[in-house]
């Protein structure tokens, strides 16, 4: 499963902490680098890329939930 | 002056008074307006109480079929329109307000009947804060209970799409007023909720009347927003009043738009969270190495690294002064041997024969060269080497003369 927003910025928070404090070998250190690097340019990327996806919901025959595109009201009638 | 009078029992004067009363049409129907007090429900179920104004104090009856009926709970200085009766009550011979409804006075029903359940579900404990969940930070996908036309929904939108256009939003379009609005506000938290269709929930409509937003003061709307295991934040268009609706959610809004403000962060915000966050990380990935390469410097300067040979020299310095000092160990030693030697050898000197001679005494030999000791070892006439301190005399034997001195053996 793809990471979410917040499971990147949480693991970046980590990153930070540990770079911050210092005590991890040189390569390692570097190896947290690049993965933070990465992280905060897909976290960028995420919200760069995001768009709004409205659902509409309504109750399906067998009681569960049918998903289909919101159409304000506004829009139906301009 | 009684017998010209006619004289009553005191039932008598009561059902008098009692059927004067009940003659009078406008007694028979009559609203009275007034503060309730003495408030008192009897196990029987009837209702007493006593309205009363500035001046004047009037008692109450409401008998239980009647009293079952209210909407609100009466209760002590509340002010009320009380309908109903006026007769008298023989038995204490009191007249009272057999009263068959009651309203609220200027307020209305809906207003204490609000504060009524307000009172009740806070005893029950539907607004506890501990029972309050936090929202989520990043909210992945929101559901939305409002209606799906008006302003509400769009300015929703409008301000989730600004901030954080990465939540997904669901909307469960239902009616926000009328009769049927509990219920669907009701359904819709219990659906969104068992097809766990968001992680988080937003409810309200834009402001109105309080009849309008009456929905949001429903018991089965706040039952339910009690019940959700998905926080809900309560978005009712109106300020200062608050809804029961407001005080159950995990967090209230001000208006629909306030509630997109709290449901999401602020992309901006996020943004430069993630520069920090990536300035720190340089910082200290640089910090790291500047360090290391510090470190690293300053063993390159160290000398053994810098002249690997000085090593080998220290040793070799060691060894020369090692040697030196045991060449000067044997030097001592051997200067104090030869000083043995010489004191030795002054002592060997001082016993030498050749020294007893430099005192004055002579060795003679014969020719052999044997030492003579006694005077019958040579013969008269034989050649005989007297040896000096210096030098030495050949000599001739002349006489013998033997004894004398034994001296000689000494020598």
């Amino acid at each position: 499963m793809a990471k979410t927003f917040e499971d990147n910025l949480a693991r970046l928070e980590e990153i930070v902490a540990a770079l911050e404090k210092g005590d991890a070998k040189l390569a390692e250190s570097l190896k947290l680098f690049e993965e933070g690097s990465k992280l905060v340019s897909d976290c960028g990327a995420m919200l760069d890329k995001a768009e709004q996806k409205v659902i509409k919901l309504s109750k399906g025959a067998d009681g569960a939930p049918v998903e289909s595109p919101f159409v304000s009201e506004d829009e139906k009638n301009g | 002056m009684a017998g010209e009078q006619m004289i009553f029992s005191v039932s008598e004067a009561n059902n008098f008074i009692k059927a004067l009363l009940d003659a009078v049409p406008q007694l028979q129907t009559i609203f009275v307006r007034g503060e309730i007090s003495n408030y008192k429900c009897y196990p029987s179920g009837h209702h007493y109480f006593t309205l009363k104004d500035e001046g004047s104090a009037l008692r109450c009856v409401m008998f239980r079929g009647m009293a079952a009926k209210l909407r609100f709970r009466p209760e002590n200085g509340m002010k009320v329109v009380a309908f109903g009766r006026i007769g008298v009550f023989p038995r204490d011979g009191g007249y009272q307000l057999y009263c068959s409804d009651l309203s609220v006075q200027g307020v209305g029903d809906l207003h204490v009947a609000f504060e009524q359940l307000k009172e009740a579900l806070g005893k029950e404990g539907l607004f506890d804060p501990a029972h309050k969940k936090p929202l989520p930070k990043y909210p992945r996908r929101i559901a939305i209970i409002t209606s799906s036309a008006g302003a509400a929904v769009h300015d929703m939108l409008r301000i989730l799409k600004a901030r954080w256009p990465m939540s997904e939003v669901v909307l469960l379009p239902v009616r926000v007023q009328g009769a049927e609005a509990p219920a669907e506000i009701a359904g819709a938290l219990r659906y969104a909720n068992k097809w766990k269709v968001a992680d988080l929930i937003i409810t309200g409509r834009g402001g109105g009347s309080i009849e309008d937003l009456w929905a949001f003061n429903d018991e089965r709307v706040a039952r339910a927003i009690y019940a959700s295991d998905l926080p809900v934040i309560s978005a009712i268009g109106h300020e200062p009043d608050v809804t029961i609706s407001d005080s159950v959610a995990d967090a209230r809004a001000s208006t629909p738009s306030n509630a997109a403000e709290i449901a999401v962060p602020e992309q901006k915000e996020l943004r430069r969270r993630l520069d920090t966050l990536s300035a720190r990380m340089e910082q200290s990935a640089q910090k790291r190495v500047k360090a290391l390469r510090e470190r690293y410097e300053a063993l390159a300067r160290s000398r053994v690294l810098r002249d690997p040979m000085a090593f080998i020299d220290d040793k070799r310095l060691l060894l020369d002064y090692t040697q030196r000092k045991l060449s000067t160990l044997a030097q001592a030693q051997t200067a104090q041997r030869a000083q043995r030697f010489a004191s030795l050898a002054a002592s060997l000197d001082a016993l030498s024969p050749l020294k007893v001679l430099g005192r004055g005494y002579a060795v003679a030999r014969d020719e052999n060269g044997t030492i003579l000791r006694a005077a019958e070892e040579a013969s008269v006439g034989e050649m005989i080497e007297v040896l000096l301190g210096q030098g030495s005399l050949m000599c001739t034997v002349d006489e013998q003369r033997t004894g004398g001195t034994g001296h000689g053996k000494n020598i």
